[in-house]
């Protein structure tokens, strides 16, 4: 069962719905190119095949907003406020219609990033962290949230390999230095002290992300095991 | 990011709120006349009218996506872009922003559909506080019956119809902008919003909010001189051709 506990203001009402979510709410956290989604694939094939149900989700991918957000990144008006709270409507448009109805149903949620990655964003462009933390205060504290915790030097050979540097994942709207390279590695360094930060603040589960993919996959089934539901 | 109330800028920023068929628009409208012909520089922002954001909001209406919340981010968006865009650099050149429809609009509608009350006000903390924030109050039967008359049909959204008050468009329109009048009422303390009286004469309305908006324009700087002052000029230049040209260009 997935607890009705909140970091803010139940401002979804799920409280006052009194709703029973026999499901679990799984977060994968971390910077781009860390490997999340390599995990994700790795682990949905083996809680379907103990029997549970699962699906999962991940950001820009809202019905609602997800579109209209990677057509405003494509142009050169969208400025921090703007852009937080596209991403703060893409959240909640995928948590309340994908999230809660999949907890609801006794589904487990695999979380390809969750608000954490979202404050982290939010925090390196100079956005009140109160304001932001106020926001998704309506978000559900997850059964666990696994960050795979990277170093800036390990980070680099991995985007490499994912075909270079991308605009917004180089903080280019920011342009943190006079290139890609430059910029990305200044606001990549700016994300990990903000995901670094909220670790303790939020309790992640720390996972070595420099060690190898089967060893990680390895290292969150035995942390997930405990908490799936039983029977 | 600085938030409500703390930004200190140059420029001017007055808004009008009320319901729909208070007249605020009108009244607005008016006013921007006035100060154009006063020679200010004036900017107008509109509610629901990002180029960035539109497109989202109309597919959410009209495929009825929007939950309550969700119909609060993405109009706050909306704002968003128009507060980056068309509001703060204005005020921060000292021009004179309008706005027709404000935060207070997604406050009075939002929690009027049950969202959190405290939670939509932390949501628009990035908003600059108006330098004057008009209110028109006006009878909700007054409303109900400019805005109702030779109306084919009202929208969803519009009509409240998401909130599930009444199965009935007109009915369910109703309720929800009785809600939303009084979600109004609590806020002119809250806020400090200056009520108006909607029901006088237009003529009349525009006298006081002029009267009311004199006052913080001192200080302003202006484009060119006001539209009479203007015509005098004018009639000097005709008399004295050769050395008013230098000027010429700042009459545009």
């Amino acid at each position: 069962m997935t607890n009705l506990s909140f970091y803010g203001i139940d401002a979804i009402h799920l409280k006052k719905r009194e709703e029973l979510l026999p499901g679990r709410l799984i977060v994968i956290e971390g910077t781009d190119s860390v490997g999340r989604s390599t995990q994700l694939n790795r682990l949905r094939p083996w809680l379907e095949s103990s029997g549970y149900a699962v699906i999962d989700t991940e950001m820009t991918r809202s019905v609602l907003a997800g579109p209209g957000l990677k057509k405003a990144k494509e142009g050169h008006t969208l400025g921090p406020i703007t852009l937080n709270l596209f991403y703060a409507t893409d959240f909640v448009d995928r948590f309340e219609n994908q999230i809660i109805p999949a907890l609801r149903a006794g589904f487990i949620v695999l979380t390809d990033r969750y608000i954490y990655s979202l404050i982290a964003r939010a925090a390196v462009r100079d956005t009140d962290p109160h304001w932001i933390r106020s926001i998704y205060g309506l978000a559900l504290k997850p059964d666990v949230t696994f960050y795979l915790k990277i170093s800036i030097n390990d980070l680099i050979p991995r985007v490499l390999q994912h075909g270079g540097f991308d605009y917004w994942e180089s903080g280019m709207d920011m342009r943190l230095g006079p290139d890609l390279f430059e910029s990305f590695v200044n606001y990549q360094k700016r994300l990990l002290d903000q995901f670094d930060a909220m670790s303790s603040e939020y309790g992640f589960q720390v996972i070595d992300a420099s060690r190898p993919i089967e060893q990680i996959t390895e290292q969150l089934k035995e942390k997930m095991l405990p908490l799936l539901p039983q029977g | 990011m600085e938030t409500y109330g703390l930004h200190q800028y140059p420029g001017r920023l007055f808004i009008v709120e009320g319901v729909d068929g208070s007249g605020k628009s009108t009244q607005i409208a008016l006013l921007r006349q006035w100060l154009i012909s006063e020679g200010y520089p004036v900017f107008f922002s509109e509610w629901n009218s990002s180029p960035l954001v539109k497109q989202t909001t109309s597919k959410g209406k009209k495929k009825q996506l929007l939950t309550p919340t969700t119909f609060s981010l993405i109009h706050a968006t909306d704002f968003a872009d128009r507060t980056e865009h068309d509001i703060i650099p204005p005020l921060k050149a000292g021009a004179i922003v309008l706005a027709d429809r404000y935060i207070y609009t997604a406050f009075a509608r939002d929690v009027a559909r049950n969202v959190d009350r405290q939670w939509v006000r932390e949501l628009y903390q990035f908003a600059v506080k108006p330098t004057v924030a008009f209110y028109y109050r006006v009878p909700l039967e007054v409303s109900l019956n400019r805005i109702l008359t030779g109306r084919a049909e009202l929208k969803y959204y519009e009509a409240g119809l998401d909130l599930g008050l009444s199965s009935d468009p007109m009915e369910s329109f109703k309720l929800f902008q009785e809600r939303i009048v009084n979600e109004y009422e609590a806020m002119v303390d809250e806020f400090g919003l200056t009520a108006m009286d909607a029901t006088l004469p237009i003529p009349e309305q525009q006298r006081r909010m002029r009267h009311i908006i004199r006052p913080y324009l001192r200080g302003v700087r202006r484009l060119r001189s006001s539209a009479q002052e203007s015509a005098w000029a004018g009639l000097a230049r005709e008399m004295r051709p050769s050395q008013a040209e230098g000027h010429g260009g700042s009459e545009q």
